[in-house]
């Protein structure tokens, strides 16, 4: 019985193994190890790595990739919300309106994120068409700032928070709305006091499914922000490209990861509070 | 009396079907008025239309003499409490009944709460959530939600459904003392016809999004003015054009005379109840008659022939 058990458990656990553990377990080691002369890595054994991000360039990019990651998460929910609720009582509808939402998966991000580039850039749509009916002479820097990476990060992110947004709109008793009402709640008293509340658990999911991509994107403030706006998910890629350092890379690449995993362990915490 | 709500020739069609169709009453001061009907008859369609949860398609409804029929349910002085109670999951005992209270000022609210909860038995559970009370007590904290308002109505959807058969019967007794109490105008809909002959002062039965008869409990349980009525508000033995309760017949040996009615019948079947012996008898006939005795008095044995007899004052007749 239990040797059956070890035989079922067999593929997980060497696809747990290979593909996560072992590589982790790699950059683990890397981040404590010397830079190469040509790259790769050297001994001695080190804490330099680590040491190395308290820089304040590196603090820096770390804030902004904190800040960029809570306004694109603090938008998406702000836009998405209003849309699931829209979704949630289109009636027959739904399905139809689900699908326009998970339209855009089907073409590549990379794709869509150089559309946004020929709408932003200076003689994009936007600036040609804003030049040709007068509105301004000169340009306007639509592209290649932090403003462009929320954009994008926003439009790539939005149907993760309307995904389980509309889920918990979904399930909500309309009930608990008529009673809302019946108690004389008007209708923005009802959404804020009910279903605002109530849907907490898709905010939540929804906050989390795009704020910790968004927190490691680097293909968005690349293409969009240009070098100008830089991520953290752009210095770790530099690190193991163009600098030539994976030491500091795979430091960089662990403090996310901690700082993502701390995160998520006190959201947890807060969601187990509100369950009684 | 007093009117305080009141339903002019209110219908409500939809493109599929007729849920309400003309009904008109109105609802004396304090009175506890009953909607009685089987599930589908439009009662509870009846009950959203005056908490303005569906606007009616014809008709008008008055409250205290206006028009309410255009106003949004927060507009309205009535309150609900709902079948499956509707309480907030994600407030306390205490937020749930100080929700309806939150705009209107006053330090008052904290007195009223207070005595709302005394009032259904809650104290001591303000900071419970709905999730850690047993079914009766959220009941008590649907109802402490609406009262702690006064509405003008208080509309009650089926309330005890929810419960279990034994918890039922000890709630009821406690709501008609709570209605008491506080003096509101309760309008109560049902499919329990127990319930509602128990309960109210005045009842409705509908049926067909029509209302049959209004009444109170004895009127309607005694002269039932269709078939409908009298069939649904307990057993009735069909003698030709007229009914007879069970409780109303007698079964003798020999036939009777001095002007009782009577009919000769075959004994079918007793049926032990605790209180009443149920029998099972056939009219010569052919139809069915079901007789409800007194568990002291003679026993039948199947087979045995006797004699059926009322008293004519105990006929139900229909036009």
């Amino acid at each position: 019985m239990k040797r059956l058990r070890a035989w079922f458990l067999a593929p997980t656990w060497t696809t747990v193994i290979t593909l996560f553990l072992a590589p982790l377990a790699i950059i683990l080691g890397y981040s404590f190890l010397t830079r190469g002369v040509y790259g790769g890595i050297a001994s001695p054994w080190t804490l330099e790595s680590y040491q190395r991000l308290i820089d304040p360039i590196y603090l820096a990019i770390l804030w902004r990739s904190f800040w960029v990651a809570g306004a694109s998460t603090a938008l998406c929910l702000l836009l998405g919300f209003p849309l699931a609720l829209f979704i949630s009582r289109a009636g027959r509808l739904k399905n139809f309106y689900l699908g326009l939402v998970m339209l855009p998966f089907w073409t590549s991000f990379l794709v869509r994120t150089y559309a946004w580039m020929f709408l932003l850039r200076d003689t994009g749509l936007l600036n040609t068409i804003l030049q040709k009916l007068g509105f301004i002479t000169s340009p306007l820097p639509l592209l290649y700032n932090d403003g462009a990476v929320i954009l994008g990060l926003v439009y790539g992110y939005l149907p993760f928070t309307v995904l389980p947004l509309y889920a918990t709109l979904e399930r909500l008793d309309r009930t608990l709305l008529e009673a809302a009402a019946d108690l004389g709640a008007k209708p923005w008293a009802a959404l804020t006091r009910v279903t605002i509340p109530l849907s907490a658990p898709g905010i939540r999911a929804g906050a989390i499914l795009v704020f910790i991509p968004c927190l490691g994107a680097y293909l968005t403030p690349d293409l969009l922000g240009g070098g100008k706006s830089v991520m953290i998910g752009n210095l770790i890629q530099n690190q193991f490209t163009t600098a030539r350092d994976w030491p500091f890379g795979s430091a960089v690449s662990l403090v996310l990861m901690a700082i993502v995993m701390l995160l998520l362990f006190v959201i947890a915490r807060g969601e187990g509070e509100d369950l009684l | 009396m007093e009117c305080v709500l009141e339903l002019r020739d209110v219908s409500k069609h939809y493109p599929s079907h007729h849920a309400v169709n003309g009904v008109s009453l109105s609802l004396a001061r304090g009175e506890f008025f009953s909607l009685l009907g089987p599930s589908g008859c439009g009662k509870t369609t009846t009950l959203r239309l005056v908490a303005g949860f569906e606007e009616p398609t014809h008709g008008e409804i008055r409250l205290n003499g206006s028009s309410i029929q255009h106003l949004k349910p927060y507009q309205r002085d009535v309150s609900t409490v709902f079948q499956n109670y509707a309480l907030f999951p994600h407030l306390s005992v205490r937020d749930n009944v100080e929700f309806g209270l939150r705009r209107r000022a006053g330090n008052h609210i904290d007195n009223r709460v207070r005595d709302v909860l005394d009032l259904v038995q809650l104290a001591g559970k303000e900071s419970r959530r709905p999730a850690q009370l047993s079914g009766g007590e959220r009941q008590r904290v649907a109802l402490a939600r609406s009262l702690v308002l006064e509405p003008e109505v208080l509309l009650l959807d089926e309330p005890l459904s929810a419960l279990d058969p034994n918890l039922r019967k000890q709630v009821r007794a406690e709501l008609k003392a709570i209605q008491r109490r506080v003096g509101i105008t309760f309008l109560f809909v049902t499919h329990d016809q127990e319930e509602a002959l128990s309960l109210s002062d005045r009842l409705g039965v509908m049926n067909k999004g029509r209302l049959e008869q209004l009444g109170t409990p004895e009127e309607i349980y005694l002269h039932p003015s269709t078939r409908f009525v009298a069939s649904f508000l307990g057993a009735v033995n069909w003698i030709g054009d007229v009914g007879v309760r069970p409780e109303a017949m007698r079964i003798e040996r020999a036939p009777s005379s001095n002007g009782h009615r009577s009919r000769p019948a075959t004994i079918v079947h007793s049926t032990f109840l605790g209180n009443c012996v149920h029998v099972d008898t056939r009219l010569s006939d052919g139809e069915p008659a079901v007789v409800e005795i007194s568990r002291l008095g003679e026993t039948f044995a199947p087979g045995e022939s006797v004699h059926l007899w009322w008293e004519p004052a105990d006929e139900l007749r229909f036009k």
